[in-house]
C-alpha cells in the first residue's frame, strides 16, 4: 500500500481533517460575540432613537415614567475625554518624542519604555481608585470632590501609555535620511523634530492617538467614582467642577435598575458609544490599509 | 548673490535658538518621566492609603472572609479567591480557543479574504466597551444560558464547581463574558508570534514528510510558544483588572462558595460596588483590596515583558 495517492483513511490524514475542522471551529465560535453584540445592540438601541433622546435629560428611576434622554451623559462623554485628551496627548506625545528622537537606547529609556507597558497593563479601575485618594478624597481641585475634570484626569492615565507607545513607534519608522538632510542644512534639533519627523509621522500617530481616545471614551471603571453620575444639563463651565454624567457610567446604571424604561435608555446608549467607537476603528483600519498600499519614500 | 551667500555663510545661530533647542529637549524628558511619576505615584498613594488597614490586619487580611462595615471586620479572601478562579478559568478556555482562531488565521485553509475577515472580526471585539458587553451579558447572555446552567447542577451537581442551585447572576456568567474579553488579546497576540515563525522551517518539516498538523504542532507551535505564553499572561493580568463586565454579570456577593452558580466577587468588582459609598476603616480596606489586585496584574505583567524579552525568537 505505498501508493503516491492521497489516502483518505490513512490516520494522518484523518488526524489532519479532524484538528482542521476544530480550527474552523474556533474561528467560527471567535466571531459569533461580535456578531450578537452588535446585532443585539442594533436592534434594541436602534429601536430607541429618536430626537428627545439627544435633547432631554434623564429622568429618575421610578415605576412608569418615561426614561428621557442621555444628552447630559452624551455632553459629558465628549468632556471628559476632551479632558483627558488635553492632559495625555501632549504629556504622551512629548514623552514619545525623548524616546524615539533623543535617548540612546540607555538605561533610562529601557526603563520608561518598560514603564510604559507596565502603566498599560495597571488595571483601569486602580486608575481611579489612586485618582479618588488623590483628588476626589483630598478635595484639592477648589473644594470640590467628585468631578468631571477628575474623571478626565483618571482616564488620561489609560490613555497615556497608549499615546507614548504610539509616538514612539511612528517616529521610529521616519527613515533616517530625513532627520540627516534637515540636520544637514543647518536645522536645529527642534525644528528638525517639528517640522520633519513629527509632520511625516503625523498620520501613524493620529491613528494610535484616535484610537486611543475611543477606547478612552468607552472606559467605566475608572469614572464611577472619580466623576460620578449626573442626571442634569451641562450648562457652564463651572460644572466641570461637579458630578457629570458619561454614556458609560450611564449604561452601567440603568442597567442595573429593575426599570425597563431605563434599561431601554443603556441599550440606547451603548447603540451611540458602539457606533461611534467601531467606526472610528473600522475607518482607521481602512486608512491604514490604503496607507499601506500606497507607501512613500 | 555672493553678499547674500556670505551672509548666509557668516549667519550663526542664535543663543535663543540653542536655548530653545535645549528647553525642548528637556521638556520632552520632564514628560517621558512623567510615566515613571505616574506609576510610582500609583503604587506609592494605594500603599499608603492601605496602610491602616495592613497594620490591623496584616496576612490575615488575604485569607479571611468577613466583609463587615458594621463590625468593623475586614477580610478579602472570597474576592481574591474569585478573582483567581474567574481569570484563570476563562484562560483555560480561552487559550484553546484563541490558539486555534490563530492557527486558522494564519494557516491557509480558506480564501485569504475570509481569513482576514476573521482577524479584524475578533479585532474589533476588543473594541467593543466591557460596561457594553455587561449589559449584553445581563439581557441576552443569561436567559441564553439558564437551561444550560440547570441542565449541569442537574447533571454535575456532584462536582463541587455546580453543587448551588443556578443564580440569575453568577461566576459562570462572568467566565464566559471574561473569555468574550480575553479571546481577542491571545488570538492577535498568537497570530503574530504564528506570523513570525520562518517560512523555512514549516517547509522543512513538510520536506521530511511530516503532515500540516504535526508540523503545526511539533514545530510551528515550539516556535511561537513564547509569544503565546506573553500574550496569555497579558490576558490573564487583563482578566484580573477587568472590571465592568464582570461588576454587572457576577452578583455581588461576599459569601464563599466553591460553586461557579452562585453569586460570587472580584477584587474589583468590589472596588467598583462600595468605592462610591465606603468610609473609615472600609475605605482603607479597599485600598488593601486594591493594592493586593495591582501587586497580581503587576506580577503577572512583568513576567509576560520578562518572557518576551528572554525568549523572543532569534531566528
Amino acid at each position: 500500500m505505498n501508493s503516491l495517492y492521497y489516502q483518505k483513511k490513512l490516520s494522518r490524514n484523518v488526524g489532519d481533517k479532524f484538528f482542521t475542522s476544530l480550527s474552523v471551529f474556533c474561528a467560527f465560535i471567535a466571531i459569533l460575540p461580535l456578531i450578537f453584540v452588535v446585532t443585539y445592540i442594533l436592534i434594541k438601541g436602534g429601536a430607541q432613537i429618536n430626537s428627545d433622546l439627544f435633547t432631554l435629560e434623564p429622568n429618575p428611576p421610578g415605576d412608569d415614567l418615561d426614561a428621557g434622554g442621555i444628552n447630559p451623559a452624551l455632553i459629558g462623554t465628549l468632556i471628559i475625554t476632551t479632558i483627558a485628551s488635553i492632559i495625555a496627548i501632549p504629556v504622551g506625545v512629548g514623552g514619545g518624542i525623548y524616546l524615539a528622537e533623543y535617548s540612546k537606547g540607555g538605561p533610562f529609556s529601557k526603563f520608561i519604555r518598560f514603564g510604559v507597558n507596565v502603566l498599560a497593563g495597571v488595571p483601569s479601575i486602580i486608575a481611579g481608585v489612586f485618582i479618588y485618594a488623590l483628588i476626589v478624597s483630598t478635595k484639592i481641585l477648589f473644594g470640590s470632590m467628585y468631578s468631571g475634570l477628575a474623571g478626565g484626569m483618571a482616564l488620561s492615565i489609560l490613555m497615556l501609555p497608549t499615546v507614548i507607545k504610539t509616538t514612539d513607534e511612528g517616529l521610529k519608522l521616519v527613515p533616517n535620511e530625513l532627520r540627516y538632510a534637515s540636520l544637514g542644512i543647518g536645522a536645529s534639533m527642534y525644528t528638525t523634530i517639528l517640522k520633519i519627523t513629527l509632520p511625516s509621522a503625523f498620520r501613524s500617530i493620529a491613528t494610535g492617538v484616535v484610537l486611543g481616545i475611543a477606547r478612552a471614551a468607552g472606559e467605566t471603571a475608572p469614572l464611577i467614582f472619580t466623576a460620578l453620575f449626573s442626571y442634569y444639563y451641562i450648562v457652564g463651565f463651572e460644572d466641570l467642577f461637579y458630578e457629570m454624567g458619561s454614556l458609560a457610567v450611564l449604561i452601567y446604571n440603568f442597567a442595573l435598575e429593575p426599570y425597563d424604561a431605563q434599561n431601554k435608555l443603556a441599550w440606547a446608549a451603548s447603540f451611540i458609544l458602539v457606533i461611534s467607537i467601531l467606526s472610528v476603528n473600522i475607518f482607521s483600519r481602512i486608512l491604514a490599509a490604503f496607507t499601506e498600499t500606497t507607501k512613500r519614500v | 548673490m555672493e553678499e547674500k551667500l556670505i551672509l548666509f555663510k557668516n549667519r550663526k545661530r542664535f543663543g535663543i535658538e540653542k536655548n530653545i533647542d535645549i528647553i525642548f529637549k528637556n521638556t520632552t524628558l520632564v514628560l517621558s518621566s512623567l510615566v515613571a511619576v505616574v506609576l510610582f505615584g500609583i503604587i506609592l498613594v494605594v500603599f499608603i492609603q492601605s496602610f491602616e488597614s495592613f497594620s490591623r490586619y496584616g496576612l490575615n487580611f488575604l485569607v479571611t472572609s468577613e466583609w463587615n462595615p458594621v463590625k468593623d471586620e475586614y477580610g478579602a479572601f472570597t474576592a481574591i479567591y474569585g478573582t483567581l478562579v474567574t481569570s484563570l478559568l476563562s484562560l483555560l478556555i480561552t487559550i484553546p480557543l484563541g490558539v486555534g482562531t490563530a492557527i486558522f488565521i494564519t494557516e491557509d485553509f480558506v480564501p485569504k479574504f475570509v481569513r482576514e475577515i476573521v482577524g479584524s472580526f475578533v479585532e474589533l471585539l476588543a473594541a467593543i466597551p466591557s460596561v457594553v458587553l455587561g449589559l449584553w451579558a445581563i439581557f441576552v447572555m443569561e436567559p441564553f444560558f439558564r437551561d444550560f446552567f440547570a441542565f449541569l447542577h442537574n447533571f454535575f451537581g456532584w462536582i463541587p464547581l455546580f453543587s448551588s442551585e443556578p443564580a440569575g447572576r453568577n461566576s459562570l456568567l462572568a467566565i464566559i463574558i471574561l473569555v468574550v474579553m480575553l479571546l481577542p488579546i491571545v488570538t492577535s497576540i498568537a497570530r503574530d508570534s504564528l506570523n513570525q515563525v520562518p517560512k523555512k522551517l514549516r517547509n522543512a518539516a513538510y520536506g521530511i514528510g511530516a503532515s500540516r498538523w504535526k508540523t503545526i504542532f511539533s514545530v510551528i507551535l515550539p516556535a511561537a510558544l513564547s509569544g503565546i505564553m506573553a500574550g496569555v499572561l497579558l490576558a490573564l493580568g487583563r482578566a484580573m483588572g477587568e472590571t465592568m463586565a464582570v461588576t454587572m454579570i457576577i452578583g455581588n456577593s461576599n459569601a464563599f462558595s466553591w460553586s461557579l452558580l452562585s453569586p460570587g466577587y472580584t477584587i474589583s468588582s468590589m472596588l467598583a460596588n462600595q468605592f462610591g459609598e465606603a468610609d473609615g476603616s472600609q475605605v482603607s480596606s479597599l485600598f488593601y483590596a486594591a493594592f493586593v489586585l495591582m501587586i497580581l496584574s503587576l506580577v503577572v505583567n512583568i513576567f509576560a515583558q520578562w518572557l518576551v524579552k528572554k525568549f523572543s525568537l532569534k531566528y
